[in-house]
């Protein structure tokens, strides 16, 4: 074994180098979610609403997405927004945009195979009550099939946290970045991967062992 | 700004054209994504099989920790680890190419997401399967060897496309140890030309055509293995991923 100091961690250097890209990493995988969450519905609802043009837009803008690699897609943004804007957007922003165009795609097939999940009965009987098209879809519909897609979203929250490190291709400031950054800085990369290792495993297990009690929990209420 | 394709056909300054250089990154591409197919498939399996064995519970906890390891660390981190830490931590690695720890890193992290496909898959048979060939007196080897795999293998097809897909989709991150595949490619005549809209639709084009053959040759797979009259039993499981 090649010798390993790990003790070149510690307080300081977490404010200094660790917290910054721990924050960024955290805002992106938040705004990703909210964002990603809120037009994925909407590409959802487009491409159920009846409406050929519609429909195919969401198609094409969905299957588009899913067949790119996201790497590939944030080198795309970082190319691109520059020339749509006409000034030099920085790495982070760049970031946030790339990553909400990219899980919007994604999580509309979550929120589809929600949708679908709702029996056709409920919107039937909402409608039957008098409710419009609308309502029936935003008060009967669309809270039921978000409740029932709530594990696979978390999920996808955790596989989405984990993929903030990609932003490493435009050399964004994020939770990987500060680690790497440290680990120049000490003259010691190899034990800032194996750290960063580390607390990305401890994030990701404790919220995916949450999302197990909550299938659990969930699966008794649907019994 | 133009947009024109002409440059593939200029010398990149080593004597091949970038189109020629295209095609050996795609080729790289190709290779890390079907060398880590073989890898997680094989790993997947058995740790998939490992984590159905109720009655060894050691063996059913290493397969949940093998999972768990692989999954909950992002990939990019992974596969920095495969390349600079355990070369450090055992010196012996440091003769491997990066290639085969790309590999590794790729489709070690791959087999934790078959694993989990393949026991849903197994689960989903229903007990009396595994209780008939037991009553049958195979031993628990036969009895997945002859009953649970082949119907588990059929069960995991539809899954398996997309995350086939996925890894294809995800040998992109060899890039940042220097694989020189396209995503590579991408950045780096990206720099030298200036023709980055150009370069990036080539290589997105390339990827989405690769990620289409998978799809179309596990379609076929599907409907050359199905079994008459058995239908399509499967609900698909986690759909979350890239």
């Amino acid at each position: 074994m090649g010798d390993f100091d790990l003790s070149f961690f510690n307080a300081d250097l977490f404010t200094k180098f660790i917290e910054k890209g721990l924050v960024f990493s955290l805002e992106l995988t938040l705004v990703a979610t909210l964002g990603g969450l809120l037009f994925g519905t909407l590409l959802a609802l487009m491409r159920l609403s009846g409406s050929k043009v519609l429909a195919r837009t969401a198609s094409f803008y969905v299957d588009t997405m899913r067949s790119i690699p996201l790497v590939m897609v944030i080198l795309w943004f970082y190319l691109l927004m520059p020339v749509l804007i006409g000034r030099p957007i920085g790495a982070e922003l760049s970031a946030f945009i790339t990553f909400v165009a990219f899980e919007s795609a994604y999580f509309s097939e979550i929120m589809r195979a929600g949708i679908n999940s709702v029996g056709a009965g409920q919107k039937n009987a909402a409608r039957a009550l008098g409710m419009t098209p609308w309502s029936a879809m935003s008060l009967v519909v669309l809270p039921q099939a978000f409740r029932n897609m709530i594990p696979v979203l978390l999920t996808q929250t955790i596989v989405l946290f984990q993929d903030t490190s990609l932003v490493y291709a435009i050399g964004a400031y994020d939770l990987l970045k500060g680690f790497v950054t440290a680990g120049r800085i000490f003259g010691r990369p190899e034990e800032a991967y194996l750290l960063a290792a580390v607390v990305f495993f401890v994030l990701c297990m404790s919220l995916s062992l949450v999302v197990r009690q909550l299938q659990q929990r969930m699966a008794i209420v649907r019994a | 700004m133009t947009f024109e394709l002409g440059f593939l056909l200029d010398d990149d300054g080593s004597g091949r054209t970038y189109l020629e250089w295209m095609l050996q990154a795609w080729g790289w591409t190709l290779s890390v994504a079907f060398s880590a197919w073989v890898v997680a498939m094989v790993c997947g399996i058995f740790i998939g099989v490992l984590r159905t064995l109720n009655h060894m519970p050691l063996l059913q906890n290493f397969g949940r920790a093998w999972v768990e390891l692989f999954r909950n660390i992002p990939l990019l981190v992974q596969i920095f680890i495969w390349y600079f830490v355990l070369p450090k931590l055992f010196p012996f690695m440091q003769a491997l190419p990066s290639f085969l720890l790309v590999v590794l890193g790729l489709g070690l992290f791959t087999s934790a997401r078959i694993a989990e496909q393949f026991r849903a898959a197994i689960e989903s048979l229903s007990k009396g399967q595994r209780q008939a060939a037991m009553a049958l007196g195979l031993s628990t080897w036969e009895t997945y060897r002859s009953v649970l795999l082949p119907m588990g293998l059929r069960i995991i097809l539809p899954p398996l496309t997309s995350e086939s897909m996925n890894l294809l989709k995800n040998s992109s991150v060899a890039f940042a140890v220097s694989i020189s595949e396209l995503t590579m490619f991408a950045m780096q005549v990206q720099e030298e030309t200036s023709r980055g809209i150009e370069v990036y639709l080539a290589v997105t084009v390339l990827y989405a055509l690769s990620a289409f053959v998978v799809n179309r040759l596990f379609v076929a797979l599907e409907r050359r293995l199905q079994i008459p009259g058995a239908g399509t039993v499967v609900k698909p499981l986690a759909m979350a991923g890239h």
